[in-house]
């Protein structure tokens, strides 16, 4: 019955305001649907780190007039390193062939090259690419190397773009769950007010605080849960209308976002819609009902 | 029952404090009046005895327990044991007699099916039988007090307290409220009454206690207005 009365002031409280009910719910939404898409871009940021990672090379390019103990040197040097994951030599014939595979549409252009023209080099898979910068430090300082070109600095500034993308909507996020907060915390507010005569005569009888305070916080827990339900829809939408359609081309680039990431999201926006929700209406209760 | 021990209470920003060192024993089973002048600091010790404002300095004691170091959260399950009656009745407009009793056994857990046994039992002892479905504005004053004395007495209080009950009611009605308490206190609630109305005090005889400017002056077994 205790349940009943409860599940039942929730509702009529819902009703009894709806135009704020529906503001609340709007903002928190749009507010976790930032939040989701923001979560989504940082996985698939770490995620396209990952791929590329992997397959990311620092290269050793050796000076034209290295001579073999030069070369030994850098050689003993890149395989004493312990940041080492796998080196592979490349000779001058090597990067020829290479360079005419990657260049077979322009003959002229690759007629025009020799073998000699090319530099040997070393390439290094790094076991942590972030630990570049003190491998080159290990190695720079040897004679007989004309350059040392790391790969991560080209993906780094792609992913700086994602960086920036993903730390805006998480701003937008912020300050729409700001506004939605407000909203949360003058719903219960007026709520609060429209049972005055109730909540003052459970406190005059003796009803335990958790009881009186239920209703509110409930009320804000199920405009939470259904914003982030709708923020969640919204997510999915815009998943499948821009990813998988309007921008098919960028998935080229991009790895492509697993579903199961996207279904995480609802978890992880109805927890946190929750949540906000119950803590905002439970502090408001504190100051506006001193129970 | 009840035991004050050298309470004082004042009230921020006021100049003076409404009790002053006040120290008052009640013993169960008593009926006892409070009297004095408006701003006297009687509704205080109401407020005292409910919990609703902590004292400045002393000590207050109801049902054996020290009210002054009683945690918060403990605080309602306090009050089950204290029924309370106001000036204003504070029924709720929306529900009937009968839900209006019922719904002070609910908010502190009691099933239906109590509520269903208890009310009309509780509302025939205060002689509203016939009446539980009838709005708190289809009731007259007299009788809208009698629900709130219903909902007090409902839960089988120890002690029930009056602020100023029958402020609101022409003389007859309100004789017929304070039998009501008397017939109350006979089933050995003890019952404190904050009031002006020195008709009502000299016609029941009982213990009188006056404040002035938040002393006693006066404590008498057998008291008149004065």
């Amino acid at each position: 019955m205790r349940v009943k009365y409860v599940l039942n002031e929730v509702l009529v409280g819902l009703w009894r305001n709806v135009t704020m009910t529906v503001a609340m719910i709007i903002t928190m939404s749009v507010s976790l649907t930032m939040l989701g898409a923001s979560v989504l871009m940082y996985m698939q940021v770490d995620q396209m780190k990952d791929f590329y990672y992997d397959k990311i090379e620092v290269s050793i390019f050796l000076a034209e007039n290295a001579d073999e103990g030069q070369k030994a040197a850098i050689n003993q040097a890149i395989d004493s390193s312990p940041l080492v994951e796998k080196k592979t030599h490349e000779t001058k014939e090597q990067a020829f062939e290479r360079f005419k595979l990657l260049w077979k549409d322009s003959p002229d252009f690759v007629n025009a090259i020799n073998a000699e023209s090319l530099p040997e080099s070393y390439r290094v898979q790094l076991k942590d690419p972030e630990k570049y910068g003190e491998f080159a430090k290990q190695i720079e300082g040897l004679p007989g190397i004309r350059q040392i070109i790391d790969q991560r600095t080209l993906l780094d500034k792609v992913f700086n773009i994602f960086n920036s993308i993903q730390l805006m909507s998480l701003v937008v996020a912020a300050v729409m769950a700001f506004a939605a907060l407000l909203l949360v915390g003058n719903t219960i507010q007026v709520a609060a007010y429209s049972k005055r005569r109730e909540v003052a005569v459970m406190k005059l009888v003796g009803a335990s605080n958790w009881f009186i305070q239920a209703p509110f916080v409930l009320e804000a827990v199920v405009a939470g849960l259904i914003g982030a339900i709708l923020g969640f829809v919204a997510l999915f939408i815009g998943k499948v209308v821009l990813l998988d359609n309007k921008l098919q081309a960028l998935t080229t680039i991009l790895t492509p976002i697993p579903d199961g990431n996207v279904w995480l999201m609802l978890p992880l926006l109805a927890g946190v819609g929750a949540l906000v929700s119950a803590v905002t209406a439970w502090v408001t209760l504190r100051f506006y009902l001193k129970v | 029952m009840i035991q004050l021990e050298n309470v004082t209470k004042t009230y921020p920003k006021a100049s003076r404090p409404s009790l002053d060192n006040v120290s008052v024993g009640i013993e169960k089973g008593e009926f006892v009046f409070f009297i004095g002048p408006s701003g006297s600091g009687k509704s205080t010790i109401i407020k005292l005895l409910l919990h609703e404002v902590a004292p400045t300095r002393g000590k207050v004691v109801v049902n054996a327990k020290d009210v002054t170091t009683l945690r918060s959260w403990k605080v309602p399950h306090f009050r089950r044991s204290i029924g309370c009656v106001f000036q204003d009745f504070r029924l709720l407009p929306n529900r009937t007699a009968y839900e209006n009793v019922a719904f002070a056994l609910e908010v502190i857990g009691k099933t239906k099916a109590v509520a269903r046994r208890v009310v009309p039992e509780v509302l025939e002892l205060v002689g509203l039988g016939g009446k539980e479905h009838r709005y708190p504005h289809e009731l007259s004053g007299g009788e809208q007090q009698r629900v709130a004395v219903a909902r007090a007495f409902v839960n089988r209080p120890l002690i029930l307290l009056a602020d100023e009950p029958t402020g609101n009611l022409d003389p007859d009605t309100s004789i017929e409220i304070m039998r009501l308490l008397d017939r109350i206190n006979r089933t050995g609630t003890t019952v404190v009454m904050v009031t002006h109305d020195s008709n009502i005090v000299n016609q029941m005889r009982r213990r009188v206690i006056e404040i002035e400017s938040g002393r006693i002056v006066r404590d008498q077994a057998r008291g008149v207005y004065g």
